[in-house]
């Protein structure tokens, strides 16, 4: 489910979307970043996010909030506060201090972890996983996995800004959480119109007969990659 | 200056306080890490420790509240949402996207770098700079630089730890600028 479908949250939602802004060839050439921090910037936006998000967790019982290092840990909390949930940080490896759970997940190239203390989450909690966008769901998956495997319920997850062309709403329906944004990016339209050529030299690199749309595929899968970028 | 001071403040200092837990060994040998997840598993002492900043700083015309990454964070936009005031983030090198201002500053051994957006402040705007702990103060300094270079006025600087034997408030003193904490950490001398 995406938000603005009430017609009361319209108004709230293009005044979010406003405050967003794109920065292109970030990380890498042919990306583009989908940046929240103007949106910080604009303090009645910024309000109105945590508005929709507490508007909608607030009756549902939710114990903990974890949000996803680092942006999650800038919408996790004002919606915890809010509701009069826990939050827990959930980090890269190496940063919470004493006993943590690990939980490693695949990046195109190699793997990444994300850690929680043991403790934090107790069997019978429930909880939402809050981060500022999803891409592929990788981070997210990685994320309620760690919960799960503490006994805590997941509700469901959470983000301001969805890339619909990378899949990750369906990536978490695979494993059978709902998805709540308020914002849907249309970040790969224009980058892949910018990239044919690209297209073309990965044909010619690769020197073997490929369809076209398994050289999308690379690239999309490529792109995906530096997007997990917390 | 350190809250506690006043009445109806100290009894939320104190269950602040009793909810932050000291991890040893951490993240060397002979550290005492002051780790304030704890603190945010409890919702009424998280909620306190905002609120204690809050009615501080609510009436002092801040429109920039600067948190450190990355546990500035957990505490600086709540005060910002509660203050009508903008967040910004401080970040370690190549995490904000677009063109940033750096200001590199020297640890004990070695040196590290903060970030900030170009125009994410403009001159004359009146910052705060929110972390969750000081110890020498040297973050809280590259911190500042970069608010004032970008032309904002640094008018405090608040922390919910504060370690008195590194010195980070006479630090901050030096720069001209105060520091507010809530809660003073004295470490117990370790054998090491």
């Amino acid at each position: 489910m995406s938000a603005g479908e009430n017609g009361d949250s319209a108004g709230r939602i293009n005044g979010i979307k406003s405050a967003l802004r794109v920065i292109p060839n970030f990380p890498k050439p042919g990306i583009m970043f989908q940046d929240i921090t103007t949106l910080l910037l604009d303090p009645k936006a910024f309000k109105d996010t945590i508005d929709l998000f507490v508007e909608r967790y607030k009756h549902e019982i939710i114990s903990v909030i974890a949000g996803i290092e680092a942006r999650g840990f800038i919408f996790g909390p004002p919606i915890a506060l809010a509701i009069g949930a826990k939050f827990v940080p959930l980090r890269k490896p190496k940063k919470l201090p004493g006993e943590v759970i690990s939980e490693k997940y695949i990046l195109e190239y190699g793997s990444d972890c994300l850690e929680m203390h043991v403790g934090a989450v107790e069997s019978g909690d429930r909880a939402l996983i809050v981060d500022d966008l999803i891409a592929t769901g990788g981070t997210l998956c990685a994320a309620m996995n760690l919960l799960e495997r503490a006994g805590a319920e997941v509700v469901e997850c959470a983000c301001v800004i969805e890339v619909p062309e990378l899949k990750g709403r369906e990536r978490l329906r695979s494993h059978g959480k709902p998805l709540y944004v308020l914002v849907e990016s249309q970040f790969l339209k224009g980058t892949l119109m910018a990239t044919e050529s690209q297209e073309e030299e990965e044909k010619m690199l690769m020197g073997k007969s490929i369809s076209r749309v398994e050289v999308k595929n690379r690239l999309r899968q490529s792109f995906a990659s530096f997007i997990d970028l917390n | 200056m350190s809250a506690g001071e006043k009445d109806g403040s100290v009894d939320r200092i104190n269950g602040i306080k009793s909810t932050l837990r000291v991890v040893p060994d951490f993240p060397k040998p002979g550290i005492l890490f002051l780790d304030i997840t704890t603190l945010l598993l409890d919702p009424k002492a998280f909620k306190d420790t905002i609120d204690l900043f809050v009615e501080r700083y609510k009436q002092r015309d801040i429109s920039v509240v600067a948190g450190i990454e990355a546990r500035g964070f957990m505490f600086g936009p709540a005060i910002a949402l509660a203050i009508g005031a903008k967040f910004v983030p401080l970040r370690k090198p190549k995490k904000l996207p677009g063109e940033v201002i750096s200001e590199k500053y020297v640890l004990e051994y070695g040196t590290d770098c903060l970030e900030m957006h170009l125009g994410a402040v403009e001159p004359g705007e009146r910052a705060l700079v929110v972390d969750d702990l000081v110890a020498t103060g040297g973050t809280l300094c590259a911190a500042m630089n970069l608010l004032e270079r970008a032309g904002a006025v640094v008018v405090e600087c608040a922390c919910v730890i504060e370690v008195p034997e590194l010195k980070g408030r006479e630090r901050l003193r030096l720069h001209g600028k105060p520091l507010y904490v809530l809660i003073e950490s004295r470490f117990e001398p370790t054998s090491c």
